[in-house]
């Protein structure tokens, strides 16, 4: 052999040996790619429409962030006095930093609606019974660890919109009973949003989470692959236990997550090429713009905030939905949904009309609540945490109650069904409040109409 | 559902073995919760914070003629308002909202602080007029040496609302 082949089979073992076929890829790719990919998966979770890409697309995009972030971390100085200008160096003097700090932007952006509908399609296939119950919970830690890099490379540019947003929502940090203030010390470095702030944010931002997503995602995709991989799509008639061909996941697979994932990327540079990222003037802590709002995604919970007491709205309300979310895969439910869109033909019904309710009620809501209903006035003699927290609170949960069981009756849910109920109802409830937060309400957090904003 | 067994079955004994292993668990856990402990005391804002707050915490404002009656001046560096009231009292006030910390500006007009953030509104004193701010606006502590008006930014006082013996008056001058 000449040294040229004896370096090469020496990096691929494998491909000592002749190549019998064309489709003999397994022996090529031998030592790599078997240990990413199924060597074989039923034929009938190759179907598009069974997952959309979704989860897919959450790597592709993390590993987007993960080179433009590496990118920025040459050019960006994670100091108050520095931020903000080296964000416009990296802008107008590097090559291509703009579009560096675009994909970087709109590929956070894009990833936490990903993660989002990969989180509703794994809950509206039934893909949280056992043996996935677990790799949900790992899941929702991933999403959390997603929120939080959103979260913390939101105050990195130093501008007002990053700065404002961030006091505010560590400012609702000190609601939380007890250990609130000490909270919001630890993660401002301090008592104001600073230095200090700066420097923790940058160190979670870039090393901090990272690790933990490095960490918790091989173990997530391992876990899908100890489950003996996607959930079967079958209709709500079909027997669950046919699994249906297999066919050899080198090319059906890895072909169609290629074409995805080169869709995807080509969107988003696309976009990133037209599209520029948001950088308004520099953080000035002695003026706060008019309105102040909290990042698109916290939104939702800013407008819970406008109706409700902080003690419902950062606390209650936010642990209340954590620990629901955690713990569906734990109810005991008769049977597995899984593979079924909405459970069953029932299910389709009773969701539709879930959402419908949810779709009315919640403007509804918030419209009495803005202008009809004032509890803190009527009720002086109370303390503001239950006129404008425990009541209201209470006065929604009864309603969402009463709307459980008429559904839950009027169309025989079972388990599965009731819970999907319940899930769709709040699920279309926050929807709604978020794109209130975001596009109706102006200065000084009035309702408006969106064109006036 | 219990299978019923012939044999009668065994129960774990405490032995010495699982004696020492319980022993290792319950050191263990407390290494790890020391460990957080130690991690989480690093990460704290401490001393490096009280320093910065003695060196040049004390602020001169001005003198107490130059303050006219019923107005608020804002002094930057200490991030306070220096407000004198219709009866010539004097309070230092911080200038963050005590709803969600946004910068409140004076408006000189209405004679009120308003917060762009969320609509809250405050008094020359600082007192709520308008949700959903629910605390006063902390005060500093201010005294008056000299004629000249003095705010110690390194001492916030948070209040639950305002009290007449918050304001501080300057000597009558003889006539």
């Amino acid at each position: 052999m000449s040294l040229f082949q004896r370096i090469r089979y020496s990096i691929f073992p494998g491909t000592l040996g002749p190549v019998k076929d064309r489709l003999d890829y397994r022996r090529f790719f031998n030592s790599l790619f078997l240990h990413f990919r199924p060597r074989t998966i039923p034929e009938r979770t190759l179907r598009f429409t069974l997952t959309w890409g979704l989860g897919g697309m959450a790597v592709v995009l993390i590993l987007l962030l993960f080179g433009t972030g590496i990118l920025m971390k040459f050019v960006y100085q994670p100091f108050p006095d520095k931020a903000y200008a080296s964000i416009l160096h990296l802008q107008r003097d590097v090559l291509f930093g703009q579009f560096v700090r675009n994909i970087h932007h709109w590929s956070a952006n894009i990833l936490l609606v990903v993660v989002f509908l990969h989180f509703l399609r794994v809950f509206f296939t039934g893909a949280f019974h056992p043996p996935r119950q677990f790799n949900w919970v790992i899941g929702f830690c991933l999403f959390l660890t997603v929120l939080m890099s959103n979260f913390t490379g939101y105050l990195l540019p130093w501008d007002q919109l990053s700065f404002w947003a961030i006091t505010i929502c560590t400012g609702m940090l000190e609601y939380i009973p007890g250990v609130g203030l000490w909270l919001q010390r630890l993660i401002r470095g301090g008592s104001e949003v600073g230095v200090a702030t700066l420097s923790n944010f940058y160190a979670i931002h870039t090393a901090i989470l990272p690790a933990l997503l490095i960490t918790f995602m091989p173990f997530h995709f391992w876990r899908v692959r100890k489950a003996g991989g996607l959930v079967i799509p079958r209709s709500p008639e079909e027997d669950s236990e046919i699994p249906g061909e297999a066919v050899p996941g080198i090319p059906n697979l890895i072909l169609r997550e290629v074409v995805t994932a080169l869709v995807l990327m080509a969107l988003i540079l696309m976009i990133s090429a037209f599209f520029n990222a948001p950088l308004e003037s520099k953080a000035n802590p002695g003026l706060s713009p008019n309105p102040t709002k909290a990042p698109w995604y916290f939104v939702g919970f800013q407008e819970i905030l406008l109706h409700l007491h902080p003690l419902m709205a950062l606390f209650l309300i936010p642990v209340l939905m954590i620990v629901a979310l955690v713990s569906i895969p734990y109810i005991q439910y008769l049977s597995s949904t899984e593979g079924v869109w909405f459970a069953s033909v029932a299910g389709r019904r009773s969701a539709r009309y879930a959402a419908i309710l949810a779709l009315v009620a919640t403007p509804c809501g918030i419209l009495l609540d803005e202008y009809l209903i004032d509890f803190a006035a009527w009720m002086p003699e109370l303390s503001p945490a239950i006129s404008d927290g425990l009541i209201p609170f209470i006065i929604i949960l009864a309603v969402t109650f009463g709307i459980y069981l008429l559904l839950k009756r009027s169309h025989s849910a079972n388990k599965n069904e009731s819970v999907q109920i319940i899930f769709v109802f709040f699920l279309i409830a926050f929807i709604i409040l978020t794109i209130t937060g975001i596009w109706f309400r102006g200065s000084g957090m009035r309702l408006v109409w969106p064109w006036a904003v | 559902m219990t299978k019923k067994t012939n044999e009668k079955t065994v129960k774990p004994e405490k032995t010495r073995r699982n004696f020492l292993t319980w022993i290792w668990f319950g050191l263990g856990t407390l290494a790890l919760i020391e460990f957080g402990g130690v991690v989480i005391a690093y990460l704290r804002p401490g001393k490096r914070q009280k320093k910065s707050a003695e060196l040049g915490a004390i602020i001169d404002a001005g003198r107490v003629e130059s303050f006219a009656l019923n107005s608020a001046t804002a002094f930057v560096r200490g991030k306070f308002y220096l407000c004198r009231l219709e009866d010539g009292g004097f309070l230092a006030v911080s200038r963050k909202c005590t709803h969600l910390g946004c910068t409140v500006p004076w408006l000189n007009k209405e004679k009120k602080f308003a917060c762009p953030c969320h609509g809250s509104a405050f008094d020359i004193r600082g007192e709520v007029i308008n949700s959903p701010a629910t605390r006063a606006l902390d005060i500093y502590h201010l005294f008056i040496e000299n004629r000249m008006v003095k705010v110690d930014t390194g001492k916030q006082i948070k209040r639950s609302g305002f009290r007449a013996d918050q304001v501080v008056y300057p000597k009558k001058v003889k006539a």
